[in-house]
């Protein structure tokens, strides 16, 4: 197999991926719609004080992110297990790990998505100042999403084939993404106030050093998962 | 699609022998090194009898350790061998891994609250020590939900894996978040009139750990060879 096949296998798994969701929409609004409802319950828990609102600003965005984000994933195997594609989809020629790429993929851009909406609606709910560094803060949220698809696109390949997908997938994922949580809650915390103290940096590395460690680690092992 | 492993062969069920006495001589060992540890070590300066903790809390939080980098040998050997029992003694050392780890953080709790006046503080070395235990809650329950054998020991080989990868990751994470653990004991660190009591300590909690991993493997043998007999049945009466 030459790159150019494992790229044009990786693309088509990713469009396909794509369209189908695009075409019903309804997964995606509604999953979005999910991530801003638990904004407005974070707000409800944390304020009305403006201040008290922006302290917890980072760490609610993340939270709604993880949790709408945990409900992609499973979806993005349901489909092809309800009428037995992933069977037809392994007896195709080619690489597993073709498979995992073109899911990360689709699953990257989804939550992108989701994640740009989330945080439209969390800059006007928790009244966020945006910061002059906001590339930078734009990286780490990148860098976030990408730690969280990752693995959840990992997982979700083992849940969604059990008995009990809903519960068992997040009680996989979330002690798996403690790291990704703290350093993106905290690099997004540091940015937001201004990174006074210089400690985005820090963060940012660990959350590049999570990424490549656990995507590498996820293209290697996806061959053992997907074949039972 | 035949897995070489699943022959009736085997799952000639290991027999107890001399495991019997080792139990036995474990139990025993951990009694004597109770007394031994309480009657070597006078009264902390500071803490009083309330160190007296020391020895089987902190042999407990090694045993978690241990146990989890036993499930990380294992794993890495399913995955490169594909034998059963590899898998079968994976899953046993999670769960002693895991009664070790529910020990570790409640006699650090029942001592933090005297000593540190809370039950629970965001210290580094608790907070990786709770995810450590919700890792070995997940893979478990992983264990649990997924019903044929080669599918489950396959995926909880993998995650067995990519947790223990993660162990140094989550350490490292908690503890530029937030850290106030006092240093770690170890004998290079204590008094010498603790260090033996914390020693036999741990030999005693080590035999233990080796005790329980073993009689849980031999009962998940005993689960799985049920479970051949069964299959061997449902495919039309013949012995496998």
């Amino acid at each position: 197999m030459t790159w150019n096949e494992d790229w044009g296998r990786i693309r088509a798994i990713a469009r396909k991926d794509l369209i189908t969701e695009r075409r019903t929409k309804a997964g995606f609004n509604s999953v979005a719609a999910l991530g801003v409802t638990m904004l407005v319950l974070f707000g409800f828990a944390f304020g009305p004080d403006a201040q008290a609102l922006r302290d917890a600003a980072a760490g609610a965005l993340w939270l709604a992110i993880l949790f709408a984000g945990v409900l992609a994933f499973n979806r993005s195997y349901q489909v092809e297990l309800e009428s037995g594609a992933l069977d037809e989809l392994l007896q195709y020629p080619g690489a597993r790990w073709t498979i995992y790429a073109g899911k990360f993929i689709s699953n990257l851009i989804f939550v992108g998505l989701m994640l740009a909406i989330v945080v439209a609606a969390g800059i006007v709910l928790f009244q966020i100042h945006i910061p002059p560094a906001w590339p930078i803060l734009l990286a780490t949220l990148l860098l976030g999403i990408v730690g969280l698809v990752t693995l959840g696109t990992f997982y979700a390949a083992m849940a969604s084939r059990t008995r009990a997908r809903e519960v068992l997938l997040p009680l996989l994922l979330f002690p798996m993404l403690v790291p990704v949580l703290l350093a993106a809650m905290s690099a997004s915390k540091a940015l937001l106030g201004g990174d006074l103290m210089h400690e985005a940096s820090a963060w940012i590395r660990l959350l590049i050093g999570y990424d490549v460690i656990f995507l590498v680690a996820a293209l290697l092992a996806f061959e053992h998962v997907i074949e039972v | 699609m035949t897995f070489p492993s699943m022959t009736a062969r085997s799952f000639v069920v290991p027999r107890p022998g001399a495991w019997r006495w080792f139990g036995a001589f474990a139990f025993g060992f951990l009694i004597f090194t109770q007394i031994l540890a309480i009657m070597t070590s006078p009264p902390d300066r500071d803490m009083g009898d309330l160190q007296k903790i020391m020895y089987v809390h902190v042999p407990a939080a090694w045993i978690t350790f241990l146990s989890f980098f036993v499930v990380l040998l294992f794993s890495a050997r399913y995955l490169w061998k594909g034998r059963e029992k590899d898998d079968l003694l994976a899953a046993a050392a999670a769960e002693v891994g895991a009664t070790f780890n529910g020990l570790a953080l409640l006699l650090g709790m029942i001592w933090g609250r005297p000593a540190w006046g809370v039950w629970w503080t965001w210290d580094a070395r608790l907070t990786s020590t709770l995810v450590l235990f919700l890792i070995f809650i997940g893979y478990l329950a992983l264990r649990a939900f997924v019903d044929d054998a080669q599918r489950r020991a396959q995926w909880s080989a993998v995650v067995g894996a990519l947790g223990a990868i993660n162990v140094p990751i989550v350490y490292m994470s908690v503890r530029w978040w937030r850290t106030l653990h006092q240093i770690q004991s170890n004998p290079a660190s204590m008094d010498p009139a603790y260090v033996l009591g914390l020693r036999a300590n741990a030999f005693a909690f080590l035999f233990i750990m080796i005790y329980f991993i073993r009689q849980r493997y031999v009962i998940a043998c005993l689960q799985r060879a049920t479970e051949h007999a069964a299959e061997a049945v449902a495919l039309g009466g013949q012995q496998a």
